[in-house]
């Protein structure tokens, strides 16, 4: 590291950096390799993993690529690996994830947006007050809360349905989410604001027809920043839905990690794999918009 | 905005039945439910909430078991660790970024993906790598180092640092992030100034850099420390808190007590004890990001 910047300092401002194989480079370089087979190669052991068949791991190297390419070990994932007395494989927790997604996801955000807009442009006594106890609640652990979150929904009746999870996300997605909206509408102009106002505009009018079409790159953030969240969670799906609902992650991990059985890692890297694969599209499609949700929360607290 | 009306309480009422949901959760949620649970601490609540006070025992009970003193011993170590590594890595893989290189989106991209997956996932990558039969430890041996031993989920000693690894591989990426974007905030004037000088590279960065680089790095550690206190699925799936106790956590401890040993006086106890230590980080912060209204 030292060596690195000793010496690039110099040669940084060279005319053209033309000759790439100088001493600074190749530490720099072999640095960045190493670095970057620690991240990128569990991805490929999984993938490589999941295309043997059980002899060959049990003989072969986890490194080594399949010698004979085989599908057997995903179908079984997707279709017939069982958790329990059900066998139907990871495909009814993928439906059970987008059933908890799809409502989740539109409705925290929907949520979140209004609550945003209204602090951002329509303070009232106390509005910053609420706001800062949302932001401090982020960082309140989740175990503190569960139990009585619990108790609220069995009161209202929805502990252990679909609506009941939808409403732990929504709750919990808030502060994040507020936070990125307020900060957007803060940020745009006011005059934009006090146009429509003097045009007379209401509160939804101001908001539905002026500042959400003008917002939806903060909207794609929010997607994004929610659909990684939701589908990555655990702990509410596992505490807040029965087992017949269980989201995709909780599922996969009761397919690997059962007890009984013979461990078969071809098909639990499938399983691994399968569960991993929405996030993992999003975040390879969305690019830069993904860095900005998980840097909207960084920024500033 | 500013519009008269005769009562204070119903102007702008629909921004204010707006803003109920935020309202609510805010104060039945985040208020409300904190303070039940702290509150029910001190009660003999087993398998259901109850109101019978007794003052501090459940604390005394829960810091006489062992499974929470190893869970307090290992977020420690974790917490720690992770801490350092996540900075260091964090702050040394941005500065390499930073060094005008080519294809810095794509080494982006593969250092940040792991930040995508879950911890079930993450847990389950790495109990696979880790594995002492197939995993890195027998690739070893197979190369000819017979006697190489490295299997840290079935080694009640080390086995934290199993998890560490892998927490490190899913979040280092993440302050990454963060610190590039700190570094890309300095001027460039700095460096220019500092060159001119003729202070080595390296110098500029511990002198000038970081120390310039103070409010990132406060950021960056109070974003992993609220992580630390939340690792439940990691350990979950990775060890599922073996060999024996070895490996649980706070976190883990406390959904064991309410949802499986249905002890939830346990629980609410430990999960106060969590948000003590929460609080513990959080209020200096809060003060020095806060209290001087510079960059409010």
């Amino acid at each position: 590291m030292a060596d690195i910047a000793l010496n690039s300092a110099s040669e940084m401002r060279g005319p053209k950096p033309r000759k790439a194989i100088s001493k600074s480079n190749v530490i720099l370089w072999s640095t960045l390799a190493v670095v970057l087979i620690y991240y990128a190669l569990p991805l490929y052991i999984m993938v490589v993993t999941s295309l043997k068949g059980m002899p060959e791991i049990r003989i072969g190297n986890i490194f080594a690529p399949p010698m004979e390419i085989t599908f057997a070990a995903w179908h079984k994932a997707a279709f017939t690996a069982c958790t329990g007395l059900n066998c139907e494989g990871l495909s009814r927790g993928f439906w059970n994830s987008v059933q908890i997604l799809i409502p989740s996801t539109v409705f925290s955000i929907a949520v979140a947006s209004v609550s945003g807009y209204a602090i951002a442009n329509w303070k009232f006594k106390g509005s910053e007050m609420f706001f800062t106890i949302l932001i401090f609640g982020a960082f309140i652990p989740y175990q503190v809360m569960i139990y009585p979150l619990v108790i609220l929904l069995r009161e209202i009746g929805l502990f252990g349905s679909l609506w009941g999870l939808v409403l732990v996300h929504t709750i919990f997605g808030m502060p994040i989410l507020t936070l990125l909206f307020r900060n957007y509408f803060t940020s745009l102009p006011e005059e934009l604001f006090k146009a429509a106002r003097v045009d007379g505009a209401g509160f939804w009018g101001i908001f539905l027809r002026v500042l959400a079409p003008m917002s939806l790159p903060i909207f794609m953030v929010a997607l994004i920043l929610q659909i990684t969240g939701i589908w990555n969670d655990f702990l509410f799906g596992v505490i807040y839905t029965r087992p017949d609902q269980y989201p995709m992650t909780v599922q996969l991990n009761n397919i690997v990690n059962a007890v009984q059985g013979v461990k078969e890692y071809n098909v639990n890297m499938a399983a691994t794999l399968l569960t991993g694969i929405v996030p993992l599209t999003i975040y390879f499609v969305s690019g830069k918009l993904f860095v900005r949700g998980i840097a909207a929360g960084a920024v500033k607290g | 905005m500013q519009t008269q009306r005769p009562n204070a309480l119903f102007r702008n009422m629909t921004a204010k039945i707006a803003a109920l949901p935020m309202i609510a959760v805010a104060l039945c949620v985040f208020v409300g439910c904190t303070l039940w649970t702290v509150y029910y601490s001190f009660t003999k609540s087993r398998m259901l909430p109850s109101d019978k006070w007794v003052g501090l025992d459940q604390y005394e009970r829960l810091w006489n078991t062992s499974k929470w003193q190893i869970a307090v011993e290992n977020l420690v170590i974790f917490g720690v660790c992770m801490m350092i590594l996540s900075l260091v890595i964090g702050f040394t893989l941005a500065a390499l970024l930073d060094q005008k290189i080519r294809f810095e989106n794509t080494i982006r991209t593969i250092i940040l993906y792991p930040f995508a997956l879950s911890f079930v996932v993450t847990g389950l990558i790495w109990q696979w790598l880790l594995n002492p039969d197939f995993g890195f430890q027998k690739v070893v041996q197979d190369l000819g180092w017979k006697s190489f031993e490295f299997n840290p989920l079935f080694d009640a000693e080390i086995v934290i640092y199993g998890v560490l690894i892998a927490a490190v591989w899913q979040g280092s990426g993440f302050i990454m992030v963060v610190m590039l974007a700190g570094l890309r905030g300095i001027d460039e004037e700095i460096w220019k100034a500092a060159r001119v000088d003729g202070i080595p590279k390296w110098r500029t960065y511990v002198f000038i850099i970081i120390p310039m680089m103070r409010p990132v790095f406060v950021t960056a550690l109070v974003l992993i420390a609220s992580g630390i206190i939340k690792v439940y699925d990691l350990v979950k799936a990775q060890t599922n808190g073996g060999p024996g106790i070895s490996s649980e956590v706070p976190a883990k401890y406390v959904i064991d007590m309410m949802f499986g040993n249905q002890n939830l006086g346990q629980g609410f106890a430990a999960s106060t004890m969590m948000l003590l230590s929460v609080a513990v980080i959080l209020i200096p912060w809060a003060y020095l990001e806060f209290g001087n209204k510079k960059h409010g």
